[in-house]
């Protein structure tokens, strides 16, 4: 980020021989990182802030920053940040609240190319994922051809752009995104991985932090070459025995971990806090509200469906408490997750000042495979159904098509009535 | 106090008033069975504020008195005591209870703490003891058991002219019988929603003894919110639940079917319980109905799986549909007939199931309806 490789085209690093065009022979590991993805979907669906800083986070007095527009970054703004601070460095910025189902869209987009690509896909967040595109060389060819055959993909497909590190291991291929940012490819050959690393300071090492860097600085060590000359004994006597010896590994590029596609969600949730506490049981119970509609599109989304309402209250004291009823069948309705987790909210019979509200799906299980017991005087089109056309509604016009007539506000022009809106 | 009473009689009226006693109750008298002995009778009564149980035994009273005892305790002794005489005499705070040569102390709570039994509601009418018992089992096995939704944990009465009807639900399946009744009244019309477990229980205690049940539910006035059962020397009170919202279960009937199905009851239980061995926790048990007969399967590709075919008339379009494999069989087991039959409008909504006779004579006056599960792919 604070590093000048803003020139256009594949990126910095041709110079050292390491570059979009370095040999990458023995290379099966892509790490893709999306380039300021959230301020970068805003920007591509709002052409008239291309250039301008974009700034993406909550705009509430307790918000942080979820992403920063390169040009918001050259005023040392970076992701979570309070807000407020950066409102203060950079007051001309685009301050935007985050819109995630917008992003996740953009996400599912994404993660859709890479999987047309391999299916050795590792996710690690919205933005960024792992692929092991070793396979892949005979259909699509070496892994630096299959890393800008992706940028070129999600350049002309999505109106994004992303930075990918091409390398033997995860780790050397995270860190060469890194390296290779903004837009850019970086191919470390395998052959001179040790080389690469050993340049670089300790803190790019996977799990040296602040204060591990600062322990290591004490004992001499300021460069990956110094960890990788130090005895192990002396790093473990120093760092404990798990922490000493992976550093160790990682210094001469070892790094033994496959690329493993996702394993199945094993709850979905979702959280919302508060801009000022409120004891209000009916901004509670629309916050509950949109809480159920975001987990259960979530969840039909992964097509899972889930036995165990969890709530999360957080007073305004910070005392947090949890409080769960498992359903006799399995659900993705919210109708069905609001009413249980709102039956569980009233059962707390509070009136205290709340901050914070999440709702969670748990016991998953695959929809389809999972058999739905139905319900007496269950409409043959009920909730679910009624749901499902909100998703459709959802995934073509945006989240503010459809939704419950209680989280309808009238400020808001995206709220205009439209012709479908079941359930109301 | 002190009298002297027969080992059996004492067993049944402690057995009866100690069923409804909570396990864990708020103020320990609660858990206590009131001995009061005057006029030569023994009466025997418990209370936990929902429920009360009283009986009436005659004894041999040497001292009128009164005292309060643990009921869970009493029960117990009594059920394990010889055939014999038994004595009872208070002795100070305590209770002594002999019998041949076996001899129980209990310590006793204070009497003044206990409340007041409440008051019978005015009688409504009278019904067959053993029938009464039958037709709640058959109907409380549908009822709900989650306390959460007290409503759903009720059996509703309909008490109209001469016909009693008896509905449940748990909302995944219905029950509902029809019989007939002896109301006090020939136009009375009232309903009310009893608590399943309470129903149950006291039904099957006063179903054996024979003779009539009589029932006490008042429309308005005294014991409003209450309903009352009495046989023989028994009487039982029980607070109501509120029903105002209660689903439309009659409507939920489908009034017409498109396919029946006849098949041997005890027969269709056995493979079902079978064949569910391989469907995990709340997997169901797939039926294919068509004219060749019936196949009843459960499992997934992947995992175990069963199947197995009986005979069965059918009369309908092939069909297959799924159910919880519990639900089936506790509407089976309540049929009371040896033939089931089951009618369907569409594998998505709900059957119905009715006893019939081998000779195919069609009884409806109890019919147990099930929603089925959607498995995969339908």
């Amino acid at each position: 980020m604070g590093r000048q490789q803003l020139e256009q085209g594949e990126g910095p690093g041709g110079a050292d021989g390491f570059g979009p065009d370095a040999d990458d022979t023995g290379c099966g590991i892509l790490h893709v990182d999306m380039d300021a993805f959230f301020a970068s979907v805003e920007v591509r669906n709002r052409p008239e802030l291309r250039g301008r800083p974009v700034i993406v986070g909550g705009v509430g007095g307790r918000g942080v920053v979820s992403s920063a527009s390169y040009e918001a970054r050259r005023f040392g703004v970076h992701s979570a940040m309070p807000t407020v601070r950066a409102r203060r460095l950079c007051p001309q910025a685009v301050f935007l609240p985050p819109d995630f189902e917008e992003y996740s869209t953009a996400s599912r987009a994404v993660m859709a190319i890479f999987g047309e690509i391999t299916p050795l896909v590792e996710p690690l967040s919205l933005d960024e994922a792992f692929l092991d595109v070793s396979g892949a060389r005979r259909r699509l060819g070496s892994a630096a051809a299959v890393a800008r055959l992706i940028r070129a993909r999600v350049r002309d497909e999505l109106r994004l752009t992303c930075s990918v590190g091409v390398a033997p291991t995860k780790f050397v291929a995270k860190l060469a995104s890194g390296r290779a940012k903004p837009d850019g490819l970086l191919v470390v050959p395998a052959d001179r991985v040790v080389e690469y690393l050993h340049r670089l300071p300790v803190s790019a090492l996977w799990g040296v932090g602040e204060r591990t860097a600062a322990l290591l600085h004490r004992l001499g060590l300021a460069t990956v070459a110094d960890i990788a000359h130090t005895r192990p004994a002396t790093l473990v006597a120093a760092l404990g025995e798990a922490a000493g010896t992976h550093i160790h590994e990682l210094s001469w590029g070892r790094d033994p971990r496959a690329v493993t596609p996702r394993v199945a969600e094993k709850s979905v949730g979702a959280e919302t806090t508060f801009d000022t506490d409120v004891a209000d049981p009916d901004v509670i119970r629309r916050a509950m509200l949109g809480l159920a509609g975001r987990c259960a599109a979530r969840a039909r989304r992964a097509g899972v469906v889930g036995r165990t309402v969890t709530i999360k209250v957080r007073f305004a004291d910070f005392r947090t408490i949890n409080r769960s009823r498992t359903l006799p069948a399995a659900t993705d309705v919210a109708r069905e997750m609001f009413e249980t987790a709102w039956s569980l909210f009233t059962a707390l019979a509070t009136d205290e000042q709340v901050r914070l509200v999440g709702l969670r799906l748990e016991g998953l299980d695959t929809e389809g495979g999972a058999p739905r017991q139905l319900m007496l005087g269950e409409r043959e089109h009920g909730w679910r159904d009624a749901e499902r056309a909100m998703d459709a509604a959802a995934e073509r016009f945006g989240s503010a098509a459809v939704r419950p007539a209680s989280l309808l506000h009238p400020d808001t022009p995206t709220d205009r009535p439209g012709p479908t809106r079941p359930g109301s | 106090m002190k009298f002297r009473v027969e080992r059996d009689a004492l067993a049944d009226a402690v057995a009866w008033t100690a069923k409804s006693l909570p396990n864990r109750p708020p103020v320990p008298v609660l858990a206590g069975v009131m001995l009061e002995v005057g006029d030569g009778r023994l009466t025997v009564s418990g209370f936990d504020y929902e429920v009360s149980s009283q009986v009436q035994v005659d004894v041999q009273a040497d001292a009128d008195g009164t005292v309060l005892v643990s009921g869970r305790l009493l029960a117990e002794i009594t059920r394990a005591l010889p055939a014999k005489p038994v004595d009872v005499a208070t002795e100070g705070s305590r209770v002594e209870i002999t019998c041949g040569s076996a001899r129980f102390t209990l310590p006793t709570m204070p009497v003044e703490d206990y409340p007041t039994l409440p008051e019978m509601p005015r009688s409504a009418g009278r019904i067959d003891a053993g029938l009464f018992a039958t037709a709640v089992a058959q109907v409380a096995v549908a009822a709900g058991r989650d306390e959460t939704l007290p409503m759903i944990t009720g059996v509703k009465l309909e008490l109209e002219r001469n016909t009693l009807t008896l509905l449940a639900t748990d909302r995944y399946r219905a029950a509902m019988r029809e019989l007939e009744w002896q109301p006090d009244e020939a136009d009375t019309s009232l309903t009310a929603l009893v608590p399943a477990r309470t129903l149950s229980e006291t039904a099957r205690a006063l179903g054996p003894l024979g003779g009539s049940v009589g029932v006490a539910l008042s429309a308005a006035g005294a014991g409003e919110g209450m309903i009352g059962f009495t046989g023989g020397e028994r009487r039982t009170t029980s607070r109501l639940l509120e029903g105002e919202n209660y689903p439309p279960l009659r409507s939920i009937f489908p009034p017409e079917f498109v396919a029946h199905a006849r098949v041997p009851a005890a027969a269709l239980a056995e493979v079902v319980k079978r064949v569910a061995l391989v469907a995990e926790r709340n997997n169901p048990v797939r039926l294919s109905f068509s004219t060749d007969g019936l196949v009843v399967e459960a499992g997934a590709t992947e995992d175990a799986r069963a199947s197995e075919a009986l005979e069965c008339e059918y009369s309908g379009d092939e069909m297959t549909t799924a159910f919880n494999p519990q639900y089936l069989l506790d509407g089976l087991g309540q049929l009371g007939k040896p033939i089931a039959r089951l009618s369907f409008v569409d594998p998505m909504k709900p059957a119905v199931i009715s006893g019939s006779t081998e000779d195919g004579e069609d009884d409806t006056s109890y019919k147990y309806l099930i929603m089925p599960v959607r498995f995969a792919n339908q």
